[in-house]
């Protein structure tokens, strides 16, 4: 039975790049178990451009980004298993299932969750109708279209203006299939402006806001869709449902972190994101165990994964050679107008905190306070709700928590 | 005459306004220049960067995704991908390979963008 220092669970970009930093930190015992048949994770399914300008300085395709770290985990040398299911986790060993090593179980001195997310299911939001076939989460029909070569539609509609449905409305659309509506419940679109143009606007396929979907009907295979407006509560204004003819669905309403691993060994989460609550080091409140990427809070750039991924393995593996790796802990409280606000703990002197707003601020100020004192202050224009922003913040000793807030211009 | 558009080039996504003479293009709300660079081109030969998928013989895989070394111009995106979808490789892949040359007469090529490996040797 092995023993590693460092497991991290999950080959994607956030496990790649802090296995990669691991080893640059000295750490030469490091494994990452990667359920799929290969390293890379969702970029494999992510074949458009648009990843990587803040790391390497212009947009490459989803495969091509993931082919870079790949290459670095070849040329040092870095312990891999594919196919291998990480399902238990307790006692300071890992248990995973491999066709190469069995039913197996490692010991480990820190573990680097990065896992990713999960997409929510119509099962989720309850839309009741037929549980007929040709309803897909929007990642599942770009897997079967970009991994498989399956064609899941032809004529699409898209519950969600997330980036992903919006990718994949001009994906289908490219290969043919007749991508009739996007319909978003929100009164603004979910993805980014530039998605609505090159994926929405290029292709004229009209985007509803402030709509959704009631009901889904179809005898054996979908057929149709009710469609309602909604109010800015989101309940459905009486009078206005009609159908919607489709054989197909896609579904594209929401990224769930995947933390099922993580509450086996009492990781304390945090509501708003849905992930583990971090510090700035990626470190949970077990101290030994660290989560980056998609797993930790949903994130916008695979840039800022990669990043964040590094600052795991880092600290992980000063972590092993009995560092210090905090110096603080500062409680980062959400205020007004903020949704979520990461890392949850300050423990370091300089920390970029990344957060989103509540709504769109056309002008207005990100204020930090330490207890009533204002600590931090900046104006800021044209904040969307849609993206993550983020600000750097410097601590100092007499710190123990900070509110962070945006306080809109009249 | 004013023209609204949104940048596409970088995920910032910057709200340009574009005013547009006889000889003139001036664009404002770019927070870089590549913003300018395309406004003036949206306007006068809109281009686009399209990325697909083609299958391949003795591949781990059925399909390796490709895409194209630079924007072609959104008129020919259909075209284009009519081409794409007759074109197949065979396995072994390297990442960078190219599939097809100059697919729009206009001296853009059709690169694969993954490695892929052989099923059999």
């Amino acid at each position: 039975m092995k023993s590693y220092d460092i497991v991290v669970i999950g080959g994607g970009p956030a496990g790649l790049s802090a296995a990669i930093k691991a080893k640059e930190n000295g750490c030469d015992n490091v494994v990452i178990l990667e359920r799929d048949a290969r390293l890379g994770g969702i970029l494999n399914q992510c074949i458009h451009h648009g990843f990587g300008l803040q790391t390497f300085g212009k947009e490459l395709t989803g495969p091509y980004y993931a082919q870079m770290y790949i290459d670095k985990i070849k040329e040092f040398d870095i312990e891999y298993k594919l196919n291998s299911m990480v399902f238990d986790i307790q006692d300071e060993y890992i248990y995973y299932l491999s066709p190469t090593d069995g039913l197996s179980k490692t010991k480990y001195k820190a573990v680097i969750f990065a896992m990713g997310c999960r997409e929510r299911t119509r099962e989720n939001l309850t839309i009741p109708g037929n549980r007929c076939s040709g309803v897909y989460t929007a990642g599942t029909a770009q897997y079967l279209l970009n991994i498989e070569g399956y064609l899941p539609g032809k004529e699409v509609v898209i519950l969600g203006s997330g980036d992903i449905g919006l990718i994949m409305a001009r994906r289908l659309t490219l290969e043919g299939a007749h991508v009739k509506a996007v319909y978003e419940i929100m009164e603004h679109p979910g993805g980014l402006n530039r998605n609505i143009v090159q994926c929405l606007d290029d292709y004229n396929i009209p985007l509803y806001l402030s709509h959704t979907i009631t009901k889904i009907n179809g005898n054996g295979r979908i057929s149709s869709v009710e469609i309602a407006k909604v109010d800015s509560s989101r309940n459905v204004i009486e009078g206005t449902n009609e159908v919607v003819e489709c054989d197909t669905l896609l579904l594209s309403v929401g990224l769930l972190p995947e933390i099922e691993l993580m509450k086996k060994i009492g990781v304390i989460f945090d509501k708003r994101t849905g992930g583990p609550i971090i510090n700035s080091e990626m470190q949970t409140n077990i101290n030994n165990i660290f989560a980056c990427g998609n797993v930790a809070y949903v994130h916008d750039l695979v840039d800022i994964v990669s990043y964040d991924g590094e600052v795991a393995g880092k600290n992980a593996a000063e972590f092993i050679k009995r560092k210090n790796i905090n110096k603080y802990y500062i409680k980062n409280i959400p205020g007004d107008n903020i949704l979520v606000s990461i890392p949850q703990i300050i423990s370091n002197n300089k920390t970029t905190i990344r957060f989103r707003v509540k709504k769109f601020i056309h002008k207005g100020k990100i204020v930090i306070r330490n207890n009533d004192e204002i600590v931090l202050e900046k104006n800021i224009k044209n904040y969307s709700s849609s993206e993550m922003h983020s600000i750097d913040f410097i601590t100092n000793k007499s710190m123990k928590e900070i509110i962070i807030q945006v306080i809109e211009n009249e | 005459m004013n023209k609204q558009l949104i940048c596409i080039v970088c995920p910032r996504g910057c709200h340009l306004e574009a005013q547009i003479d006889k000889d003139n293009i001036i664009v404002n709300g770019n927070n870089c220049v590549r913003g300018m660079s395309y406004a003036i081109e949206e306007i006068n030969n809109p281009k686009r960067n399209i990325a697909s998928t083609i299958a391949v013989r003795n591949g781990k895989y059925k399909v390796v995704s490709v895409a194209t070394t630079k924007p072609i111009a959104k008129s020919k995106i259909f075209e284009v991908m009519e081409i794409i979808k007759k074109l197949e490789a065979i396995a072994p892949v390297k990442a960078g390979q190219v599939v097809l040359e100059n697919i729009d007469e206009d001296g853009t090529n059709l690169v694969i963008t993954r490695n892929m490996e052989a099923l059999y040797e």
